[in-house]
């Protein structure tokens, strides 16, 4: 016996509450008949006696305390899967949004997943070549990782995320399946065609699924997105054993989304008006990375997020940072020097990638080489500031010889067409020439013998005298 | 979590859930429930721990995820609070914020978490081989030790008598195997009832375990860290926080010193933190073997693993049902070390409860009871005379994760008044991937002067004084660096750039350790000293010709100073009578020089 619920009894904001509801289970999934014949999706979010409060996906708009029938649908919020979700786009909530019509649905599944047990996981240890020098050699990326872009409006994350799409590769030796799965969460329409072009012209379009949740769709939506796309992802990879790469963006709009229905729940907001429970949030978003012992798939995630006013220490990329498994950061002057990926090598990191790289993975050197520049570009700093100060006729030959290496990492290292793809070995053997720029007492982080082995001054690379200037 | 068998009378009062809300869940009315009782709630009887009570209604903390929940479903109480199973099974075992093993819950519910997984914190199955150490008619004080198992190849397991008991031995079993729910002795107390001793007792996590009397902690707890042991130490009992912003290495430096620190058994907390880190942890301890035992390190530690997804409630708790592993094994006598992964997330998860709970919040949204439930924390650890009368300790190394990496965060803060070592991670060195990342000049260890009467017997009788000018040497480098940013390093004299170089020997060669180095992972004090002695030993003699007027760039191109910074990999650690020749060999540079 299906009851309805006639009427409201208050409305605030994305909530309603309904009275005398019986049975109710928390985080039930209900259906709202409007009078005018339009229908709109909730969710249970409070539960107070027989009074329910409900989170409308396509918010208030229109709804009075009389207009409505609310219907209790017996289940949490479910997302069809099937493998014929690749190649469609879905709405934030994900419902099919490409008028393709419904999905024949293999199963379904609560989108908020379960956690993980840490003792089924697989520690990851298997390196994706992007074809990036600085992701590659620096902050390398791993086969089951969460490693986020940290950007800035106006940056160019998009480009980076397409490069590493285009590029990237997800597949296993044995060529196995990969797909991704791609969540946008309050983007432009540009920025989501700017996506769809680009993986058609990468020819992977047909291996893709897409939840959009655009910046004129309705905000509550929003929280549901990254939530049906992850358990889209898990379903590919884990039930079907695929290789699945997610791209969410951008988390800054998400906790944005979160932050307005915590306020209009009347929660006690912790940092920047945020809810408390941001990080915990968060959290149970990017765990859902990783690999298990029962499949052989795994899901990748590279979120992006704009940090707001260019600030790394506001919460939503502090909480972040503190989850995921490192981060790529980019920086607007470099970004502003024309530089491309505009990655900013010293706050980037990749907690993965000590286990993920060397003999068996990429190279023997690789460790070494990638401390060294580190070391190295952080002497550059510090030679740079000095040379601010008392000029760069004053320095030091060796804060000179710092000077003119740092640009060059700058210019040859870091920078990179937007087409150029370049191997491991490239990679790892252009960083070898940019350090054998450098005088021999300079490179403190690598031994002896693989100096003797790499270290060849008379091969350094050269400064690029550049033509426009 | 063994739910207290004395369970509630039939006939008590029927409880129903009012309301929920994420966690946190209301019942109406008198429930007859008591403040931090243990609860079922609900149809598929998720643990819950009631956290207030008044006449209109009851607050109940769930520990597991609340959807699907319904109104109206039944709540069970358990008559007490939230107790942790103590018993042989915890080593090599890893459990849930509520001691819940989860290799037993995967093999129930897969490679997901569930709602409702229902298994006992110990393997009941298990059959362990127990002697029995008492007789009938032997009086038992409180921490008696009345069998002993070996729990795991290095670790002898010792059951004792509760701290709540004491009395006659009535009857005892004989030696043999039995499982942790099979009674090997009974004790008649002094009113005459008997009691059944199991291998295994409760202990409510919250409560603090009694002890006989604290004892004054004058022992180092060895890290083979360089940065640690010589300049920061910290004593064993003591309680240590390592502060520090996403990727500077917090996590790095609590697994090295978990593999390598110098105590008998490690519990490690993995408190709302990433779960490739514990599948990473679980994988290299159990690779790992133990150098002084020569068995894989899994054999003396205990892990929890509540990562950042795992249910809120349960990471809150995480922290008190670790703490109560370690005492239980200090009353057996054993030095503990807790590795708290990260208490930030600890307070975090207090916060989004006492947010659900509308309470008034203190600074950033914190509750105003933080500082007062991070000091209860804190103060459980020490040295004891535990009630057995062994000596025991437990150490607590806490990683703070600061919000913005800023250090004046309430719950860095109030970590700072609570604990007496800091070791502040700073982004700056980890940006230049100098690992560990302790930055010198912010971090203290108040223990130094307690300690350094067992540096000076044990280690060597100069130990104190090197490494106070190291300290200095660092101290001055700090000062003449901010000169060197304004005006560069050349226009400096000599000698100022003589402290500059050596500071330099000290950063690269001493105070920056590589981890993934077999032999720089773990150094020994003597080698750590004997490098002090060399550093030292090369800045005075360069002194004395810097002195004389003789050129820095010729004392440099001798190579000495590279070499000296490169002891640490050159030197293997079996192999320390390498390092005097470094003595003759600076000898010999200098007098050339000199000529």
């Amino acid at each position: 016996m299906i009851i309805e619920y006639r009427g409201v009894k208050e409305i605030n904001g994305s909530l309603i509450a309904i009275d005398g509801v019986k049975n109710a289970s928390f985080e039930e999934t209900v259906t709202i008949q409007l009078d005018n014949g339009t229908s709109r999706d909730g969710r249970i979010v409070q539960l107070q006696g027989d009074r329910a409060v409900i989170q409308v996906f396509e918010g208030t708009n229109g709804i009075s305390l009389a207009n409505t029938r609310t219907r209790l649908q017996g289940r949490p919020v479910e997302m069809p899967l099937s493998p014929e979700l690749l190649g469609r786009i879905f709405d934030g909530a994900g419902r099919p949004a490409d008028g393709l019509g419904e999905l024949f649905p293999e199963t379904r599944r609560d989108i908020n997943g379960f956690p993980i047990n840490p003792v089924s996981r697989v520690y990851p240890r298997n390196f994706i070549e992007t074809g990036i020098s600085s992701i590659d050699c620096l902050m390398t990326l791993i086969r089951g990782q969460k490693l986020p872009i940290f950007s800035g409006s106006g940056m160019k994350h998009n480009e980076l995320a397409a490069q590493i799409v285009r590029q990237a590769k997800i597949s296993d030796e044995n060529g196995g399946d990969f797909a991704i799965v791609f969540a946008a969460m309050g983007v432009t329409n540009d920025v989501a065609d700017y996506f769809r072009r680009s993986f058609e012209e990468s020819g992977v379009l047909s291996r893709v699924a897409m939840f959009l949740n655009l910046s004129n769709d309705p905000i509550i939506e929003r929280i549901l997105t990254p939530r049906c796309a992850l358990t889209a992802a898990e379903y590919l990879a884990f039930d079907r054993g695929m290789h699945i790469l997610v791209i969410m963006t951008d988390m800054t709009s998400y906790a944005e989304a979160l932050r307005e229905f915590s306020s209009s729940k009347g929660e006690i907001p912790g940092r920047k008006g945020y809810p408390g429970y941001l990080y915990s949030d968060l959290a149970s978003l990017y765990e859902r990375a990783g690999m298990i012992k029962s499949s052989k798939g795994s899901v990748t995630q590279i979120p992006i997020l704009t940090m707001p006013n260019d600030d790394i220490t506001h919460p939503v990329p502090d909480l972040t940072g503190y989850i995921t498994e490192g981060q790529i950061v980019l920086d607007r002057s470099l970004d502003a020097s024309g530089i491309y990926p505009p990655v900013s090598a010293l706050p980037s990191l990749s907690r993965l990638m000590k286990d993920g790289i060397g003999e068996g993975f990429t190279r023997a050197d690789h460790a070494a080489v990638s401390n060294q520049l580190f070391a190295c570009y952080a002497r550059v700093q510090d030679a740079r500031s000095l040379a601010s100060v008392i000029g760069e006729e004053e320095l030091s030959p060796n804060d000179k010889k710092l000077l003119q290496f740092g640009q060059m990492f700058d210019q040859q290292y870091i920078n990179q067409g937007f087409h150029e793809n370049r191997s491991i070995e490239q990679t790892l053997d252009l960083g070898w020439k940019l350090l054998s720029t450098l005088p021999r007492e300079e490179l403190d982080r690598v031994d002896d013998k693989m100096l003797a082995e790499h270290y060849h001054p008379e091969d350094a690379a050269l400064p690029v005298v550049s033509a426009g200037l | 979590m063994h739910t207290n068998s004395s369970a509630r009378q039939p006939g008590a009062k029927e409880n129903r859930i009012y309301g929920i809300n994420g966690p946190v869940i209301t019942l109406l009315g008198d429930t007859g429930f008591s403040m931090m009782e243990m609860v079922l709630v609900g149809n598929d009887k998720l643990v819950g721990e009631v956290i207030g009570i008044n006449d209109k209604e009851t607050t109940i903390q769930v520990y597991e995820n609340t959807t699907g929940l319904r109104t109206g479903e039944p709540v069970v109480g358990s008559g007490g609070p939230l107790c942790a199973t103590l018993g042989p099974g915890i080593l090599d075992n890893i459990f849930d914020g509520i001691e819940r093993p989860l290799k037993a819950i995967e093999e129930q519910s897969g490679d997901f978490i569930r709602r409702g997984v229902n298994v006992s914190s110990l393997d009941e199955e298990r059959e362990w081989d127990v002697r029995i150490t008492v007789q009938p008619g032997d009086r038992l004080e409180p921490g008696a030790v009345y069998a002993a198992c070996q729990e795991t190849p290095i670790i002898e397991h010792r059951c004792m008598v509760p701290p709540t008991l004491s009395g006659v031995v009535d009857e005892v079993k004989p030696d043999g195997k039995y499982t942790v729910r099979d009674t090997v002795v009974t004790l008649r107390d002094d009113k005459g009832t008997v009691h059944s001793l199991s291998l295994c007792q409760q202990w409510p996590i919250r409560t603090p375990r009694p002890v006989g009397e604290r004892l004054y902690a004058n022992t180092p707890l060895i890290t083979g860290q360089r940065v640690i042991d010589s300049l920061f130490p910290i004593a064993k009992g003591g309680t240590a926080a390592i502060p520090g912003g996403f990727g500077t290495g917090k996590t790095m430096t609590q697994h090295q010193l978990a593999k390598w620190c110098d105590a008998d058994i490690i519990i490690y907390i993995g408190c709302g933190e990433r779960g490739n880190e514990m599948s990473q942890v679980l994988e290299e301890f159990t690779g790992l073997i133990d150098p002084k035992s020569g068995r894989p390190m899994t054999d003396r530690t205990a892990l929890i693993a509540n990562t950042s997804n795992m249910p809120v409630a349960a990471r809150e708790a995480s922290i008190y049902t670790g703490i109560t592993l370690a005492e239980y094994y200090r009353d057996m006598g054993y030095h503990v070390a807790i590795m708290a992964d990260s208490t930030s997330r600890w307070a975090e998860a207090l916060r989004e409860i006492s947010g659900r709970l509308e309470e008034m919040p203190a600074e950033e949204g914190f509750p105003a009871y933080l500082p007062s439930r991070l000091s209860a924390f804190y103060e459980r650890a020490g040295m004891v005379r535990s009630l057995g009368g062994a000596q025991g300790s437990v150490t607590i190394i806490g990683a703070v994760s600061p919000q913005g990496n800023d250090f004046s965060e309430p719950v860095t803060q109030n970590t700072k008044r609570f604990t007496r070592c800091f070791w502040a991670l700073d982004k700056s060195l980890a940006y230049a991937r100098h690992y560990p990342a302790i930055n010198w000049n912010a971090s203290y260890s108040e223990y130094l002067s307690d300690l350094a009467a067992w540096y000076e017997e044990n280690v060597g009788g100069d130990f104190i004084a090197c490494r106070s000018q190291i300290a200095q040497i660092l101290q001055e480098e700090n000062k003449l660096m901010e000169i060197v940013k304004l005006i560069g390093a050349d226009v400096l004299p000599d000698d100022q750039k003589l402290t500059i170089e050596i500071a330099r020997v000290i950063r690269v060669g001493f105070l920056q350790q590589n981890a993934y180095h077999q032999d720089d992972t773990y150094v020994p004090m003597e080698k750590q000293l004997k490098m002090m002695r060399i550093i030292l030993h090369l800045y005075k003699s360069s002194q004395a010709l810097v002195a004389r007027a003789i050129p820095l760039s010729g004392l440099t191109a001798t190579g000495l100073f590279d070499e000296v910074s490169r002891i640490k990999y050159d030197v293997p650690n079996d192999r320390l009578d390498l390092l005097d020749a470094y003595f003759t060999k600076i000898d010999d540079a200098m007098r050339k020089l000199n000529a």
